[in-house]
């Protein structure tokens, strides 16, 4: 584990017991004592704080205009409303290559006089090379690399925050604020990778243990690794970049045409205009062959990922696969997302070749568990 | 007569004329939270090395080897409804299956406890 990283949580996490694994280049908490089964409804039930300061945070400041000109350059790069967003919100993002495909999915907000951008952890150095390629002209492209990032989700994540924070319980969904804490300035949106509402915080790392300690401290707060978080993000039906979308698959065919405004869209304000546009919108237009669909495995048996799904209980050629597969703690039950061609619906039943047995699995609607963000 | 344990970290129990086996509380421990089991069908004659088991945690799957070669005479059904038992009471209740095998003496090529927890660590 010589050239991986460490958050500033690193101590924190060995502390509190947790079994560390190397992800996206750092050496992160996979689990705490607690297990990932119970971390996961404790999640569902109370308030799960997770490290999430392996992802990357970016500044775009536009060189003169103030966020107009941000969002539009920055909407070269993603098929996304990003002139549209109202000052204080957040909107999820996804940056596209020529071919169409997916480099990487992101959250942005509207500041005001400028944008903020969460990447994803293994995606962030190529990401911030793509946006200094492609922005420099109209924006300053700051990487962040003195804060840390926190997840606060779950039912009790309103009232743990709120008594640290006072103004956060007015938030909704997708709503974000910057407010002190200790003399330090938090970044703050409501949202996140559960399903569940609660918070993303951004802290200087000068005071970040200390404010994960103080959230420790709030009644129901506990520490969750990064197997919650996957069985959580699958439950809600989520997308992980690098296996249920990445470079080889259009957003279309991810299923996130919700993802792309009407003003990016054939007929709107701003139609095109990003990398791959004649082949999304094209998708778009005409359907894509295949798409992201969940099933739910009808037996017992998890589904993993690569696991190869055929129309039929026996022979045929592959019609799909698996990209995401797992057991889902609150659904009681095993859980996958698969690309599948595109004229199958909800309801319909294939078949996944499990160590040499076809097992059936019915496709059905995501999220598998019920979201409950606060709107 | 006591507990011997594989390489694998299974163990075996001899009751009666039968070898029962499980998996040990350092391997429910590194697995995690078990979610699925599927155990072999009885009656079937299986050499030692054979995928006779399967067993998923939140994690991953791993496969459960027949320690000898015999006969599967019984499973245990409950752990196919309650694969969670594996975490709770790797060494009891959440044994996997019993063997009939001809010869008893073929357990000494395994370690006993001592060895086991030297193997561990």
């Amino acid at each position: 584990m010589a050239d991986l990283k460490r958050t500033v949580f690193y101590d924190l996490h060995v502390e509190l017991g947790a079994k560390i694994v190397p992800f996206a280049g750092y050496e992160m908490p996979v689990q705490y004592p607690m297990g990932v089964l119970k971390e996961h409804l404790h999640t569902r039930s109370d308030a799960g704080l997770f490290d999430v300061s392996h992802m990357g945070q970016v500044i775009l400041k536009p060189k003169s205009g103030g966020y107009e000109a941000a969002a539009l350059a920055f909407e070269r790069l993603m098929p996304v409303d990003v002139l549209g967003l109202p000052q204080g919100r957040q909107r999820y993002g996804l940056f596209t290559n020529d071919a169409g495909g997916i480099l990487d999915d992101l959250m942005f907000a509207n500041r005001g006089d400028h944008l903020f951008v969460v990447v994803n952890a293994a995606c962030k150095d190529q990401d911030i090379a793509h946006m200094r390629a492609h922005l420099s002209d109209a924006c300053e492209v700051i990487a962040i690399t003195d804060r840390a990032l926190l997840a606060l989700q779950g039912p009790k994540a309103e009232a743990a925050l709120e008594a640290l924070v006072p103004g956060v319980a007015a938030m909704k969904f997708m709503d974000v604020a910057i407010l002190p804490w200790s003399g330090v300035d938090l970044w703050i949106s409501r949202s996140g990778y559960t399903g569940e509402d609660g918070y993303e915080i951004s802290v200087p790392e000068s005071q970040a243990v200390a404010f994960a300690r103080a959230l420790l401290a709030e009644p129901g707060v506990a520490p969750i690794g990064l197997g919650a978080r996957d069985s959580l993000r699958l439950e809600a039906g989520m997308c992980l970049y690098g296996h249920d979308i990445d470079t080889t698959t259009t957003p279309v065919e991810g299923n996130l045409t919700w993802a792309i405004q009407k003003a990016r869209k054939a007929g709107g304000a701003r139609e095109g205009g990003f990398p791959g546009a004649a082949r999304i919108l094209r998708e778009l237009a005409e359907g894509p062959s295949r798409r992201r669909v969940g099933l739910r495995p009808e037996g017992r048996a998890p589904m993993r990922e690569g696991t190869v799904v055929y129309a039929g209980p026996e022979g045929g050629e592959p019609i799909g696969a698996i990209t995401s597969g797992g057991f889902g703690p609150s659904i009681e039950g095993p859980m996958a997302m698969a690309y599948l061609p595109a004229n199958l619906k909800d309801g319909d039943t294939v078949y996944a070749d499990v160590r040499g047995k076809r097992l059936a699995a019915t496709l059905a609607p995501m999220p598998f568990h019920p979201t409950s963000y606060k709107r | 007569m006591t507990m011997k344990y594989t390489e694998d970290h299974e163990w075996l129990r001899v009751d009666g004329d039968v070898v029962v086996v499980g998996i040990t509380e350092h391997a429910a421990e590194q697995l995690g939270d078990v979610v699925f089991v599927e155990l072999p069908e009885v009656e079937t004659m299986v050499a030692k090395g054979d995928d006779c088991a399967v067993i998923e945690s939140v994690k991953a799957a791993s496969d459960i080897l027949a320690p000898l070669d015999g006969e599967i005479v019984a499973v245990n059904e409950k752990l196919v409804d309650s694969p969670g038992l594996v975490n709770e009471d790797p060494l009891g209740a959440a044994w996997f299956f019993k063997m009939k095998i001809d010869d008893l003496s073929v357990l000494d090529q395994y370690m006993d406890e001592d060895a086991y927890k030297d193997l561990i660590g």
